[in-house]
């Protein structure tokens, strides 16, 4: 079980800040609760314990709503992030050309489960239903580049040298972002 | 108020308009079988096993949802029915691990009793057996996630009734489960009253006294199921 | 800002675009995004600086062109000339393009499209008409382009029930899959006697293979505001909801946008177009679960709960958002509104088949030569769908089954090629029109494993509310798992087509009921694939692992 604190010592966070803005901007209406749980996200990373106890007071929600909520949407993660993401697409047309095993392949070159983290928590592997990108099938998003057209060797190849350097956020010209 | 005239198992029965069909059903002394129903808390529609054939209906309707209105004609038990309530039952027991011997609910527990009444003698599926946690951490209740079968009763009665809503439910699908607060040990809820009406309503064993003394429960269950019928009243009148 | 004012800015923006000699346009959806479209844009926009041109060419990122395997693409057009497009651009290739056009030489002749390509000449394009021809940032494009006319004639010249029985005449059905005639559902939410009413555009698109809504959200976002603002009057709502997927976040910043620039300019606001019709329109944004397609689940979502159906009736119609009679119709159907009201019911109804009137959009995907986005009228038969537009299947492969519908669809077989796309003929082969995906296989796919795959997606995205759906489906994926690891037992079968009806009648929503339709399609179709693995354990395709392990159970 998690350890909890019942004060708010996020309070003093700037990060806070855009938080507490965005519940202002909706008058602290609990059905913006889902557009409030984006924003803490996007701040934060993730949410925390603390984030969600301080959110179901604002908005006047009880707090095993909001965990209700945080847990059924797959967008939310409760976990702070690893240091690299990488999410294979597994949508049907990325599951038919091979998705399924650019996963294996990187479960078992990186030792990590799919929807957990590795390499000592440097790596979350996750996967995704379907990023829209089907013409590029198989479609793999490593730390929010996304790569078309992968094989199971390269993407082994390019998470492991994500891996290596520390951080690798303007790869080979390539934009684009998902969320997954 | 007025009444309706609707026929039910090809017999005419009578019901007030704006009545479910669960209820009209049982003031005439049909019992059609529910899990997550209570009169009282609002319905759910998630147990499945009240579902009746309605003619003209393409496929069967919750009878808890339904309302009773002019002309229908209903049918509670048909073969089709049957089967379908079998195999629900069946995959509520493959579900989670629901071993009676060793429940504190075995003999006063809605599902087993739900399974005989429905035949079930064996289970078709393979049952699942994942073991899931077991809070203790509350002074007087217990929490059993292997024994819960996910009708929110305690949800519903913790919400509305206590006003205090400590339960609710996390994650989904199959990994679906009741959660106290922002998952906190139930103990260490700050939210929970301890009032135990959640543990009252529970079906089967998934919430339970700590040290059950028979007697006593069964006098509480009582004076909270007369609560729950005088609101069931208000409900109506107010609707 | 006033009709005429809007007359005004529209021949504005056309004499601008004719008096241009040259456009250029790179396809910024998100697949040529991710095949690099950004870095082709900057070495356009740098070179188109450095080679100072006295009139240089108009340079625009537009949304989807279409064909998204080809992508990047860039389209050069030319006053008096047929378009040009060059598929998987590259800054070099954008670079000999500016050096050509600043010369007034021929454009290189590599990497071109040919003139009649026939992914592009076959499709009929109402909904998709500007995508891919206009800047979806910019407004004025979209008003250039005739956007927001329908809006301002529906206001000023139509009743609202003259908009409803315009919209019913012309036989519009939902898009969003079940293909429920929109005028009816517009009349039901007019009728209901309360105040307040909504309007819900559900771009909540969670079918895995299907990007229509992603693509039409980001390439034209003028047409689904118009669409609802136009619903908006008809049904007499002043609020509307546009509930986007959570996957999609390009989608909803130029949602954004647009809802912004709409409401700038009178457009959206308490005065629309200068009429005394006052409506808003608010953007959601979903967050990953497929559920929240369902129009109860939905509701339930956009009011900040956990994304769980309810059962019907009580409709939407009669009591959605805080109980308020709510419309709720696919982004796609409102896209269609302009068009419909522009064309004149009659006009639109005379596209498709008579029960199915106007076009669909589909994403196509999977084994094809071409894939992407296509626009063709209802009814067009699926062989030419696969071998016109689609270019049939790579290296001379066989065509083996269709799949639409997603995961509450199914697969149709080789034999059934000339099936009509409309509805009623889906339906009656046993899968459904769904949304929009259809995704091409070959003899290398499994119907099992296609049937287990789609059972796992409804099992991992089902709420959990009731019973069936929630354990029934976990059952089913783990029948079809044993089958395809080859340790299936005699009787799993008839377990499977008795489980597959139970869930189908019981569940409480459209997630339940229709999760065990790709099991039952391929049934039909492909039995003795299933009774190869069952009985001779082993897998026509090769595509099972058939090693006796089960696959662990999700935790």
């Amino acid at each position: 079980m998690q350890e909890h604190r019942e004060t708010a010592p996020l309070t003093g966070d700037p990060k806070m800040l855009l938080v507490d803005r965005a519940m202002q901007r909706v008058q602290c209406r609990p059905d913006a609760l889902i557009e409030v749980l984006h924003t803490a996200q996007e701040a934060f990373g993730y949410l925390s314990r603390e984030l969600l106890a301080h959110v179901a007071a604002v908005l006047g929600i009880p707090e095993s709503g909001v965990y209700g909520v945080a847990t059924f949407y797959h967008f939310f993660t409760l976990q702070p992030p690893s240091e690299h993401s990488c999410v294979v697409c597994i949508g049907t047309v990325c599951h038919v050309k091979g998705g399924g095993e650019l996963k294996d392949a990187l479960e078992k070159r990186f030792g990590v489960r799919e929807g957990d983290t590795g390499c000592d928590g440097r790596l979350y592997l996750g996967t995704a239903r379907c990023l829209g990108m089907c013409s590029l099938a198989p479609v793999m998003v490593l730390d929010d580049l996304v790569y078309g057209r992968e094989s199971p060797a390269g993407s082994v190849e390019k998470v492991g040298r994500a891996l290596e350097v520390r951080s690798d956020r303007n790869g080979a010209g390539r934009t684009g972002r998902s969320g997954g | 108020m007025s009444v309706v005239t609707l026929t039910m198992n090809g017999r005419l029965i009578s019901a007030r308009q704006g009545e479910s069909l669960l209820q009209a059903a049982r003031e005439h002394g049909i019992e059609i079988p529910t899990l997550c129903h209570l009169d009282g808390l609002e319905p759910l529609g998630g147990c499945r096993l009240c579902l009746v054939e309605v003619r003209g209906s393409p496929r069967p309707l919750p009878a808890c949802l339904t309302q009773a209105s002019e002309g229908l004609v209903v049918e509670t038990d048909t073969a089709a029915l049957v089967e379908y309530r079998r195999m629900i039952v069946e995959l509520l027991l493959a579900e989670r691990a629901h071993t009676c011997s060793v429940c504190v609910r075995n003999g006063r527990c809605e599902l087993q009793a739900m399974a005989a009444r429905l035949g079930v003698d064996h289970v078709r599926f393979e049952y699942r057996y994942r073991l899931l946690p077991l809070d203790a951490s509350h002074e007087r209740f217990t929490l059993d996630h292997n024994r819960c079968i996910l009708c929110r009763r305690c949800v519903r009665v913790c919400d509305a009734v206590e006003g205090a809503h400590t339960w609710d439910v996390c994650f989904r699908g199959i990994n679906g489960r009741v959660v106290s607060d922002l998952d906190r040990p139930w103990g260490e809820s700050t939210s929970c009253t301890g009032c135990g009406k959640c543990v009252h309503l529970c079906p089967t064993g998934a919430l339970s006294r700590t040290v059950d003394v028979g007697d006593e429960a069964a006098r509480e269950r009582a004076s909270l199921l007369r609560i729950l019928e005088r609101r069931a009243g208000i409900r109506e009148e107010g609707a | 800002m006033t009709g005429t004012e809007l007359a005004v800015l529209a021949e504005a923006e056309d004499r601008r675009r004719r008096g241009g000699e040259q456009r250029l346009l790179v396809c910024c959806g998100s697949p040529c995004m991710a095949a690099g479209a950004e870095s082709v844009l900057s070495a356009l926009r740098g070179r188109l600086a450095a080679s100072g041109m006295a009139t240089e060419p108009d340079l625009v990122g537009t949304g989807c062109r279409g064909p998204c395997s080809r992508g990047p693409l860039l389209t050069v057009q030319r006053r008096d000339e047929t378009d040009a497009i060059f598929e998987h651009a590259t800054p070099e290739l954008a670079v000999a393009v500016v050096d050509a056009l600043s010369r007034g030489a021929d454009l290189p002749g590599e990497g071109r499209l040919p003139e009649r390509f026939p992914f592009l000449t076959c499709q009929t394009r109402i909904v998709l008409a500007n995508c891919g021809l206009i800047d979806p940032d910019e407004m004025g494009q979209y008003i250039g382009a005739g956007g927001y006319n329908a809006l301002a004639r529906v206001l000023h010249d139509m009743s609202p029930e003259e908009v409803c029985a315009a919209v019913s005449a012309s036989g519009l059905r939902g898009r969003g899959g079940a293909g429920y005639p929109t005028g009816l559902k517009w009349q039901l939410v007019r009728k209901e006697r309360r105040d307040r009413r909504f309007v819900i555009a559900n771009g909540d698109e969670g079918d895995p293979g299907a990007y229509m809504d992603r693509a039409l959200m980001e390439a034209d976002p003028h047409r689904i505001l118009e669409g609802m603002a136009i619903a908006g009057y008809a049904v007499g709502a002043e609020e509307g909801y546009l509930y986007v997927r959570g996957e999609y976040p390009l989608a909803a910043r130029r949602l954004g946008k647009a809802i912004a620039a709409a409401e700038r300019t009178g457009i959206l606001g308490s005065r629309v177009l200068d009429s005394r019709f006052r409506f808003r329109i608010f953007l959601r944004m979903g967050a990953g679960a497929f559920v929240c397609g369902e129009e109860t689940a939905l509701l339930a979502s956009v009011m900040g709960h956990r994304g769980e159906p309810h059962s019907r009736p009580p409709y939407p119609s009669r009591q959605g958002l805080w109980g308020c009679p709510t419309l709720i119709n696919n982004v796609e159907t409102f896209a269609n509104i302009p068009a419909v009201i522009s064309m004149g019911a009659e006009a639109f109804a005379a596209v498709g088949t008579a029960a199915s009137s106007g076009t669909k959009v589909f994403a196509l995907c999977g084994e094809l030569v071409n894939t992407g986005l296509i626009e063709v009228p209802l009814g067009t038969p699926l062989r030419r769908i696969v071998y016109d537009i689609g270019g049939g299947l790579p290296d001379g492969r066989e065509f083996k089954a269709a799949q639409t519908g997603g995961p509450s669809g199914g697969c149709i077989p080789a034999a059934q090629l000339d099936v009509p796309m409309d509805y009623e003929a889906l339906q009656a082969l046993g899968s459904i029109m769904g949304s929009g995906g259809l995704i091409v296989m070959g003899e290398g796919s499994c119907m099992v494993d296609i049937a287990r795959y789609f059972m796992g997606f409804c099992m991992e995205e089902s709420c959990g509310k009731c019973v069936p759906c929630r354990a029934g489906t976990f059952e089913l994926f783990r029948m079809l798992d044993r089958m395809a690891n080859g340790i299936a037992r005699p009787g799993d079968m008839e377990d499977l087509e008795r489980l597959c009806r139970m869930v189908r009648e019981t569940s409480l929503c459209g997630l339940g009921m229709s999760a065990p339709n790709p099991v039952l399609s391929t049934l039909r179709w492909f039995r003795d694939e299933y009774e190869t693995h069952l009985r001779e354990r082993r897998c026509p395709a090769g595509r099972c692992a058939m090693n006796g392990e089960a696959v662990p159970c999700p935790s």
